[in-house]
């Protein structure tokens, strides 16, 4: 029998206040929660909601301006009333905290070991050779191969995810009885999301910790915690256990922000477009693209490496169809959007758009033809320029591709198009940082087709925003891609989003096109592995679904564009690899019109 | 259109700037002097090359008429500093924008080209900093004479070198951002984009360094006045005046003090407001408020 469970940290009432030259903010009002041993609490909450300040304020690491109020026991000490001396002994040996963004939280002028056995040596008065071993056993804990060589090395020379393994394991060290993971996985791809994710569960009954996860993605909630605790502008709007929160919840704002994820998995999922005929003429055909980059060679005279990141490329979108393009970061899918819109040279293939061969274009005509293509980008407030009003903003294509408008005719189409994306006309002339980022992304949207483009590329439009604006970006886009008869191509890493919105999608990996399949197709019989190891890993807002799901099906991580492995990209990863996939895989076209790259896609038929 | 309703960057800048009291004071005091040195020689009884025969190096006396006293020629000293304020002030003003001009556009275009157009722009940058800025004054003051426009020539010639510089590194920054290529992918010309995008997300950089550049500038001419290579007598320059003032130190010391506070002040002044300017501009001091 398992001991009673016992609340090592409580929370009572806590605020935070900060105070700003516009008056007090408060970003935590009247907080209560508790956590204990052994269990997993899950903070949910969009952005703003104040879930990262929380724990901050636990910890006595609020920003100056910052003041908290309350009481926040753990192990019969009130955190927010240690002085800053004691408070340093707990945190790092009692409390650990892991961070989002694994390159920044680690120093890079240190080795890993240095780092790692500074907080032995500090909180337990180690010497190195002892600490040195300890920080071995840990990476070794943490599932990294090699530990004794890794810890010579810079942060720099290991991946993403393993970087995130290494504060993982620095957190450990310690033992702590809380971890506090501030959103561990959103940085990292979700192959290797959903390997961290059962990294952080496994070790959580080996060292018998509790954690508190801070996340945005109700998915990796539903996956790995026990309790849920939902928050709203720094108020709680209700806590419980998994299953309550997400099977029986009454309260409104729960409801709303699971109603907007979109969903992947069998009945709950969201209805899939339906496929478009294909005999109308192409807006957009894109026939072998590749694009090279070089890269200088790490020694002196040494010849420099070519990367090729986007490797033939085939595409075609047609009038009022959306083309979805996924992949991991660094399949190359931004740079065959850039690629298509020729914002880079590519250095093969064909691309006409409306039967016009792009590459044959002088600087001149190529300007011209950027009416009928605009693109949309990932950070909707850095894609627009902060000096300038957003009527200066909107107007801008117009100026460049209608200079015959007069200023009213001009100004009523700005108008015009603020209302058709769901903006108020009468904000013209104010400024991008007074908008929210789901708004600035309207803009964008807005400056996008006030030229009337036939063709829209979105490059990760809704990965910066908060899922309930994400739904309404998306939901924006369809309504105007009907309205307009746009083609459209969207880029972006979660399956989810492209599955919503896209008629076909073409999965990349390492700058070739893997599979291409109709939508339906493509999530009901995923013939590649690697797109059935994307599907697998994105996780699913449902406990019960998550709890019986196999996440992880690929090994280890992208390896390096630069190696130039032969043959098939994905078969250092792959769990299925045969000798013959040292060959180049065959692209082949099966029956229902699937295209996949793979020597064997019927093996794999689930 | 009418006008912008909501705040701009400038708007902000202005108010975090008039809560700095150092810079405000700095401010009204410029502009105080700047009055004085522009109308106060009309209003002199004085002329900056008159001899009061009666009166030669006379300390100053507030009932004789000569406030700051008279040098050893006899020529009021009041009049003279004014007179030197004149062309310090518009050495420092015309040099720095002649500097501002040259130094953005040709920053801006070599850090947006980029490239191996920007590997040639900046060799020659590279090239006229090699030039010893002295010799290159001697010289031109040996093939043209002693002139005031060409201490103009001279020091912008120099000092846009740094702008352009500072320019560059900030456009190669800027011209990654995703407005930037927003810009690109929409259509916009290049010249289009360096004019409406690059340039004014400049501003808060160069602001504050135009002014740390005038007092720089107000030194140069001072140094070269001190050396003789300055303004021409009976011209004169805060600089030339703390020459002289620095050779009667011992037997006339209002010579060197009245000058020298006139310049100390302006050059704290101008330090202040670019401190205060500085802070004013930086988004990150008054990110709460946005």
């Amino acid at each position: 029998m398992r001991a009673l469970p016992e609340t090592i940290l409580s929370v009572d009432g806590l605020n935070v206040t900060f105070a700003t030259p516009d008056g007090p903010v408060y970003a935590v009002q009247d907080l209560n929660f508790k956590v204990e041993t052994g269990e997993t609490l899950g903070i949910v909450g969009e952005s703003g909601s104040g879930k990262s300040q929380t724990v901050l304020a636990l910890l006595g690491l609020l920003a100056a301006n910052g003041a908290a109020a309350g009481r926040a026991l753990f192990g019969g000490k009130d955190l927010l009333a240690l002085p800053e001396s004691h408070l340093r002994t707990i945190r790092g040996a009692q409390i650990a905290m892991i961070f989002q963004d694994p390159m920044t939280s680690l120093n890079p002028y240190l080795t890993i070991g240095k780092q790692m056995s500074t907080v032995l040596r500090l909180h337990q008065g180690m010497d190195r050779r002892a600490a040195w071993h300890q920080c071995e056993a840990l990476l070794d804990a943490v599932q990294i191969t090699a530990a004794r060589r890794r810890l010579g090395m810079y942060p720099h020379e290991l991946s993403g995810g393993m970087r995130q393994r290494v504060m993982i394991a620095t957190a450990l060290l310690c033992k702590p009885a809380l971890l506090i993971a501030d959103e561990p996985t959103t940085a990292l791809d979700v192959t290797v999301q959903a390997q961290i994710l059962d990294l952080m569960h496994e070790l959580r009954s080996e060292f018998s910790t509790s954690i508190i996860l801070i996340t945005h993605d109700l998915g990796v909630v539903a996956g790995s915690c026990d309790r849920v605790l939902v928050m709203h502008e720094g108020i709680k709007e209700e806590s419980g256990s998994t299953a309550d929160v997400f099977y029986r919840s009454t309260n409104d704002y729960t409801r709303t922000l699971l109603d907007a994820v979109p969903r992947l998995d069998g009945e709950h999922a969201d209805p899939i477009r339906e496929a478009l005929t294909d005999d109308v003429e192409p807006v957009l055909s894109a026939k072998g693209v590749s694009v090279e980059f070089s890269v200088p060679g790490d020694r002196l005279f040494v010849a420099p490496k070519v990367l090729r990141a986007v490797d033939d490329i085939h595409i075609e979108v047609r009038p009022g169809e959306t083309v979805g393009i996924v992949g991991e970061s660094g399949c190359g899918k931004s740079t065959l959007a850039r690629a298509i819109l020729r914002l880079v040279d590519s250095c093969g293939g064909t691309t006409c758009l409306l039967n016009r061969d792009l590459s044959t274009l002088d600087k001149e005509e190529l300007r011209s033809t950027r009416r009928d293509m605009q693109m949309i980008f990932q950070d909707p407030l850095a894609s627009l320029n902060p000096r300038m009003t957003i009527g200066r903003i909107i107007a801008e294509p117009l100026d460049t591709f209608f200079p015959q408008l007069d200023t009213e005719d001009r100004s009523r189409r700005v108008a015009d198009m603020l209302t058709r994306v769901g903006l108020d006309p009468s904000c013209v002339n104010r400024y991008p940082h007074e908008f929210s980022g789901g708004q600035c992304q309207r803009i964008g949207i807005a400056r996008a087709l006030i030229s009337q483009p036939r063709l829209l590329i979105c490059d990760e439009v809704v990965s910066a925003l908060d899922v309930t604006v994400q739904a309404q970006i998306i939901q924006l886009l369809i309504d105007l891609q009907q309205k307009l008869d746009l083609a459209i191509v969207f880029i972006a890493h979660d399956l989810a989003v492209v599955r919503r919105i896209s008629h076909r999608v073409i999965v990349m990996y390492l700058g070739k096109a893997v599979e291409i399949a109709a939508t339906d197709r493509l999530f009901l019989r995923p013939r590649h592995p690697y797109t059935r190891a994307l599907i697998a890993a994105a996780p699913v807002p449902d406990p019960e679904v998550e709890c019986g799901r196999q996440h992880v099906t690929v090994r280890g991580e992208v390896s390096s564009p630069l190696e130039n492995l032969a043959g098939c990209g994905f078969r250092s990863r792959c769990l299925d690899a045969v000798a013959e996939c040292e060959k180049c895989p065959p692209v082949m076209e099966l029956h229902d019109g699937t295209w996949v790259a793979c020597h064997q896609p019927q093996l794999r038929i689930i | 259109m009418q006008q912008p309703m909501g705040r701009s960057l400038w708007y902000d800048a202005w108010a975090v700037l008039r809560r700095n009291r150092a810079a405000i004071t700095a401010l009204i005091i410029l502009a105080a002097f700047s009055i004085a040195v522009i109308v106060g020689p009309w209003f002199s009884s004085y002329s900056i090359d008159a001899t009061d025969w009666d009166n030669i190096s006379i300390a100053p006396t507030i009932s004789g008429g000569h406030w700051f006293g008279t040098d050893a020629l006899g020529r009021d000293l009041l009049v003279r500093t004014l007179q030197g304020g004149r062309i310090s002030l518009l050495v420092g003003i015309v040099a720095t924008l002649v500097s501002l001009v040259i130094g953005i556009t040709y920053g801006a275009v070599s850090g947006y080209l980029g490239g191996r157009v920007d590997q040639v722009m900046m060799r020659i940058v590279d090239i006229l900093y090699a030039l010893p800025f002295m010799f290159l004054v001697i010289l031109l003051m040996v093939f043209f004479g002693r002139n005031i426009l060409l201490i103009f020539v001279a020091i912008g010639a120099i000092n846009w070198l740094d702008m352009a510089r500072i320019v560059r590194g900030q456009t190669l920054s800027l011209k990654n951002q995703e407005f930037i290529e927003a810009a690109r992918a929409g259509g916009v010309t290049t010249a289009h984009i360096i004019r409406r995008h690059i340039v004014p997300n400049l501003l808060g950089v160069v602001a504050v360094y135009v002014t740390l550049t005038i007092p720089q500038v107000i030194l140069v001419e001072s140094f070269l006045s001190f050396l003789g290579l300055g303004v021409q007598e009976p011209m004169t320059s805060w600089g030339a005046l703390v020459n002289e003032g620095a050779q009667e130190m011992e037997n006339a010391p209002w010579m060197l003090i009245f000058p020298a506070i006139f310049l100390t002040i302006t050059l704290f002044c101008f330090n202040f407001l670019g401190d205060g300017l500085r802070d004013a501009l930086d988004p990150r001091d008054r990110g709460a408020s946005l």
